[in-house]
């Protein structure tokens, strides 16, 4: 395995005085998908959230090619493309609105070529000009879907990615993860279905 | 299964104030009964207002305390969004409704204080409305501490509260000084006191150590009530 | 386009699709106006003393009723999270929030409130006072309420707990700000009293968007 990039230390999350997961740690390299398995509750999601620094952990280290990622969370956040229970549309913005909004609020000036490409290979491009409010639950989790495609980042934090997707949604995300990776990519995913990337790897909470 | 992170600084405070409450409770009465003797019984009527200025025995301190309880809730909400101190957000929900009523005491003695000298029941005094806003400010404190369902998360939003209440009061108290002299006439429609000499301060200041005596013993019980609250929260949230 | 941008004008493009909703918070203030007449009687002299009092405290009322679709549409659609993971400060983002509140808000609110001045019967010169004070003290109110909302954000009973919280801390531009007109026909300064909204709102500008961005992370959590 070449050299990790994310090294994640005996993590521990607390919420309501209750211990969520303790003691986790993991490394993943380039090219490498984690998946997250476990019951509902079983603390993927706060697994998820405590990586973004969402969440303050209650102990363990984050650590980006050897350094802390709370030294510097700005530049970890940069690195980071999210997608949480939530979709995180406006609902009156079209899809393509959405999408450059979202990259110009990374900072970043919005890449029109990266968000056509997004479009395309979650096959939004006919719906590219509707109101995000018009679209089905699986329309929407696409368009959340590209936004993160479209963002470029690194690290991949996808949470129940495949929610809400009909077959041929769930084949153009194992498509999109697929080519993210072999770029060197990393991305973790809570998941209930087999996610069916060869050479991911398996993290079961709540054991 | 009971967490043993929040537990460590309960208890050792549980064991504190059993050991100070018994001598506490006693130095609290004492000090009233010595304080409210000199101010009802010793300290002289006063020349324009007769028997009712012993009122201010009683309406200065409240405010004096109401004024350090809120400065003690915005320490507290420091002490818990700094170093995270488990203890400091079960103090400030304890405090928060015994400054509040501190504030509210200072404000009914004021208004019976201003009845019989100008017939109203409520005049708008510079000090009085300050202090209204103050009971204003607490009372958000709390509402806010317990609007989640989440103890947590209203602790630290209290908290937040408390800190941006502080450095809001003195401004607040220069608008409404400067709103007051705006808009009262030259006539003395002022709440204050006889001048200050010994045979006022010395009741006074017993008052004083007194209210901050029996503050301090409300805080207290009221913590440990707190602590038992939070950890039937977590036991039933860990079932 | 730095991130500031990017989201004023995400929310001000939002506010532009749903004019309705600002066109709601306009109406409350005029009807809200219209009440004290109704309820005190037209005399002339009457309405022109309190004039100034009603309608910033009318402005006030109006500016909260907005107040708590700031954050709460955004943690709603998940768009928070976003926000709490942009790579730039979300004290930024915060203050980003707020202008565009007070674009939407305020600066409406200040235009419109020297036409209802002259039902009061003001003319010129306090009705520009009143558009003066309202412009410089409204972004005070969409700070400070900003405020109340990112702490209220989820909260039970989240309306009423925002009134409850930012009304009191808005007690000294309120007192400021009426004053400022009135100062006209007292005689006193009326620059002084603007400059003193003026720090309020700088008071305000250096102190919120840190709690802001504290409690929006609170509500992240």
């Amino acid at each position: 395995m070449a050299s990790p990039l994310l090294d994640v230390t005996d993590l521990s999350c607390r919420r309501g005085g209750r211990a969520v997961f303790e003691g986790l740690s993991f490394a993943l390299g380039a090219g490498e998908l984690l998946a997250l398995v476990g019951r509902n509750g079983s603390g993927k999601t706060t697994l998820l959230r405590s990586l973004a620094l969402l969440v303050r952990p209650a102990a363990g280290r984050i650590a980006w090619q050897g350094a802390d990622v709370a030294d510097d969370p700005e530049a970890w956040r940069g690195r980071l493309a999210w997608l949480g229970h939530l979709d995180g549309l406006k609902a009156d913005l079209t899809v393509r609105e959405n999408l450059v909004a979202a990259a110009r609020l990374r900072g970043v000036p919005a890449d029109p070529a990266a968000i056509e490409a997004a479009l395309a290979a979650f096959d939004l491009l006919p719906l590219a000009h509707r109101a995000a409010r018009t679209l089905s639950a699986g329309q929407r989790r696409r368009t959340a879907l590209a936004r993160v495609r479209a963002s470029g980042a690194a690290v991949w934090l996808l949470d129940e990615p495949l929610n809400a997707l009909d077959a041929a949604a769930q084949q153009a995300l194992r498509d999109v993860l697929g080519q993210h990776l072999a770029a060197g990519g990393l991305a973790l995913a809570s998941t209930h279905v087999d996610l069916g990337l060869p050479g991911s790897r398996r993290l079961e909470l709540g054991a | 299964m009971a967490d043993l992170h929040f537990l460590a600084n309960p208890a050792r405070f549980r064991r504190f104030s059993q050991r100070v409450l018994p001598g506490l409770t006693l130095a609290t009465v004492l000090c009233l009964a010595v304080g409210l003797y000199l101010a009802l019984v010793q300290s002289p009527p006063d020349y324009q207002q007769g028997e009712t200025v012993r009122i201010m025995f009683v309406h200065v301190p409240s405010a004096w305390l109401a004024m350090a309880g809120y400065g003690m809730l915005a320490a507290l909400g420091a002490s818990l969004l700094v170093w995270r101190h488990p203890l400091a957000a079960l103090m400030a929900r304890a405090a928060a409704p015994v400054g509040a009523c501190f504030a509210l005491v200072c404000l009914l003695t004021g208004s019976l204080w201003g009845r019989p000298m100008w017939g109203t029941w409520w005049v708008w005094d510079a000090r009085l409305t300050s202090m209204l806003l103050l009971f204003f400010l607490y009372l958000g404190h709390i509402a806010l501490s317990r609007a989640y369902d989440e103890s947590e998360r209203g602790d630290r939003a209290a908290a937040i509260l408390s800190l941006i209440g502080v450095i809001n009061l003195p401004i607040i108290k220069f608008s409404v000084d400067w709103w007051n002299t705006l808009h009262q006439p030259a006539s003395v429609a002022k709440l204050g006191g006889p001048a200050i000499h010994p045979t006022i301060l010395i009741p006074l200041l017993w008052m004083a150590v007194s209210f901050l005596l029996l503050f301090v013993l409300l805080v207290l019980v009221r913590t440990e009530t707190e602590i038992d609250r939070r950890r039937l929260e977590i036991a039933e949230q860990g079932a | 386009m730095s991130g500031f941008a990017a989201l004023l004008a995400r929310d001000l493009r939002l506010a532009w699709r749903r004019p309705g909703d600002i066109a709601v918070v306009l109406a409350f203030f005029v009807v809200a106006t219209v009440l004290f007449p109704l309820g005190i009687g037209p005399q002339a002299n009457l309405l022109a003393r309190i004039a100034a009092g009603v309608l910033w405290s009318t402005a006030l009322f109006a500016s909260m009723l907005s107040l708590d679709r700031l954050f709460a549409a955004d943690y709603e659609d998940g768009a928070l999270d976003l926000l709490l993971l942009a790579p730039w400060p979300l004290e930024l983002a915060a203050l980003a929030k707020c202008t565009a509140h007070w674009i939407v808000t305020g600066l409406p609110l200040a235009v419109l409130a020297p036409v209802l001045g002259i039902a009061f019967g003001l003319d010129g010169p306090p009705l520009l006072a009143l558009a003066a004070t309202l412009l410089i003290g409204t972004p005070t109110l969409s700070l400070v309420g900003g405020l109340a909302a990112a702490l209220t954000l989820g909260a039970r009973r989240g309306g009423a707990l925002l009134a409850l919280l930012a009304l009191p801390l808005c007690v000294p531009t309120l007192i400021f700000g009426a004053a400022a007109i009135e100062s006209l026909t007292s005689g006193e300064d009326l620059g002084a009293h603007l400059a003193i909204l003026a720090a309020l709102a700088l008071v305000s500008l250096a102190t919120t968007p840190w709690a802001m961005a504290a409690a929006l992370r609170q509500a992240g959590e």
